[in-house]
């Protein structure tokens, strides 16, 4: 099979990637390789250089330093400071999600769900209203949202609700990489254990490959494969989570890892 | 010509250079908005500004002017500006379409068929059509120059979600020649057929916006739609009370507090066309002797 080839190599490779603000480093030194199926946290403290390394990873941002690179959906390998402006743009669309922090960010908060959803299928052409409303409705259903509600504006919304149909807007495009900005941030508990539990069962069910930012450690340990621990916009520690996260080496890893209230 | 205190047509001839080049590279690339200069007019903003600065950068000494206000000949918005052409160029005004060499419009296409070597002036207000869902003038332009415009029909989707039909019933969002998706003004969608393919040339001027775009003669103008809900005209299903027609765009006037009313059409020349013609409707009672003069 073509998949097992293209899954044996990287998908995104970061390469002594740093961003410098004036006399700031905001993150230098991150090199990485990211294969399809593999979700990667990366936790540290509030500016750590976590939310800068997504974004120079998405492509949102222009490296100071090093390059991003990333599998292209006809197998080769592109430098993304090198794709056009409208490629990069369609690539967000399609092969990418992008969850934000904020459902605000990331959704049209004065249309309707279907419409939210429906946008990036209409976006590369669908031009059928049933099939583009009927594509929305399987997926709300798939976040667990009450099909009822497809035609109600996300601002009706509760926040779980919102971040779960921020999800259904980017996965719509069955993109094969999601990059995620704390997505369960400013949720209370039991939400974001369904919203966990939701992420964890469509990674796997997708084969999506994720980049996940978070303070939360919990976070890292139930989605992720393997951790990045940052601090001071450097990479201190990484290695597979279970290994991290109950072994950690880093003195600073040790503090993260200790300062977990214990439940 | 009245004594020369105004240059020809009001502006200055650099501003009319300034304009004119605007005109040329809007028609040379079909519906893409032309960012110009544009001047303070002596009338506010919303009363066709920009479409009295396009009127007079086109504007000779041989054309004949019509003026349009909905349809209409003779509202204060037609008239007025009418007498400022008659006054600042001194060229001929008349009311009919098919005389016309220049006609500037606000919010209709007359019903009488244009044609070649007519010049068609649009007064717009907003000719952004992807503000309403996108209010960052950097990101629209940028979606104008990278083609994308899957947010045009996230906004019909809204509106058959809503509605059960695509409800926009104005300013029905158009794409020209392929490339560029354009508001047409708040012409009502009855008018769109009416562009697609018109063997006159269609400029749209927006003062507020500073902003020009054209379609060229015979352009190709589709209005967008969805496959299983495809664009439709929309009139009241009425003939005119006046001159009978069948075919035309309608006003509904209310005449009493009952819930009487009657639809009659909104092109005033049209309407008076036909009933000197003979055509008669249910509320006619004598033609008109007089018609609307400018």
């Amino acid at each position: 099979m073509a998949e097992q080839t293209l899954d044996d190599q990287p998908l995104l490779v970061a390469e002594d990637l740093g961003k410098n603000y004036g006399r700031l480093t905001a993150c230098r030194d991150v090199s990485f390789a990211l294969y399809p199926g593999e979700v990667l946290a990366v936790v540290g403290e509030s500016g750590s250089g976590k939310s800068t390394l997504l974004q120079l990873l998405s492509a949102q941002l222009a490296p100071s330093a090093g390059r991003v690179s990333y599998r292209m959906r006809d197998g080769v390998l592109r430098d993304l400071a090198e794709l056009g402006e409208a490629e990069r743009r369609f690539l967000f669309r399609t092969d990418w999600g992008f969850v934000h922090q904020d459902p605000a960010q990331g959704l049209r908060m004065a249309v309707s769900a279907g419409a939210n959803v429906g946008e990036r299928l209409m976006a590369v052409g669908w031009n059928h209203y049933g099939r583009i409303r009927d594509t929305a409705s399987s997926w709300l259903e798939r976040v667990e949202i009450d099909t009822g509600r497809i035609d109600d504006a996300p601002k009706t919304y509760s926040g779980g609700m919102r971040q779960r149909l921020q999800i259904a807007r980017n996965l719509v495009t069955e993109p094969r990489l999601v990059f995620m900005d704390e997505p369960t941030g400013g949720l209370d508990v039991s939400v974001q254990a369904r919203l966990l539990d939701l992420m964890r069962n469509l990674v796997s069910e997708l084969g999506l490959a994720a980049i996940v930012v978070t303070h939360d450690l919990a976070v890292a340990r139930l989605l992720s494969h393997r951790v990045m621990v940052m601090k001071g916009g450097r990479v201190i520690e990484t290695g597979l989570t279970d290994q991290v996260l109950d072994d950690p080496r880093e003195p600073y890893t040790q503090l993260l890892v200790s300062s977990i209230l214990p439940a | 010509m009245n004594a020369p205190t105004y240059n020809f047509a009001y502006l200055d001839e650099q501003t009319k250079r300034m304009i004119r080049r605007a005109i040329l590279k809007a028609i040379a690339i079909p519906g893409y908005q032309v960012p110009f200069a544009s001047r303070e007019m002596p009338m506010p903003y919303g009363w066709g500004t920009g479409g009295v600065q396009v009127t007079a950068a086109i504007l000779g000494p041989e054309d004949v002017l019509k003026v349009i206000d909905q349809g209409s000949d003779d509202t204060t918005n037609a008239i007025s500006i009418r007498k400022f052409f008659g006054k600042t160029a001194g060229v001929a005004t008349t009311t009919a379409t098919s005389d016309a060499t220049v006609i500037q419009t606000r919010h209709r296409i007359p019903e009488a068929a244009l044609h070649g070597g007519q010049i068609l002036v649009y007064q717009v207000p907003i000719p952004e059509p992807l503000r309403f869902l996108e209010p960052r003038e950097t990101e629209t332009r940028r979606m104008h120059a990278l083609g994308e415009y899957g947010l045009m029909h996230v906004k019909l989707y809204e509106d058959i979600a809503r509605f059960g039909h695509i409800a926009t019933a104005y300013a029905y969002p158009v794409k020209v020649n392929a490339r560029y998706v354009m508001d047409p003004s708040p012409t009502p969608k009855f008018d769109n057929p009416k562009m697609d393919n018109c063997p006159a040339l269609q400029l749209f001027g927006a003062g507020r916006e500073k902003r020009i775009y054209a379609i060229p003669p015979h352009t190709n103008v589709v209005s967008l739609d969805f496959e299983d809900h495809p664009f439709t005209r929309y009139r009241f299903d009425a003939p005119c009370a006046l001159c009978g027609a069948d075919d035309s765009y309608l006003d509904e006037i209310v005449t009493d507090d009952k819930g009487s009313r009657m639809f009659v059409c909104s092109d005033t020349d049209y309407c008076e066309s036909r009933q000197l013609a003979g055509h008669r409707g249910s509320e006619s009672a004598a033609p008109h002797k007089e018609r609307a003069h400018g």
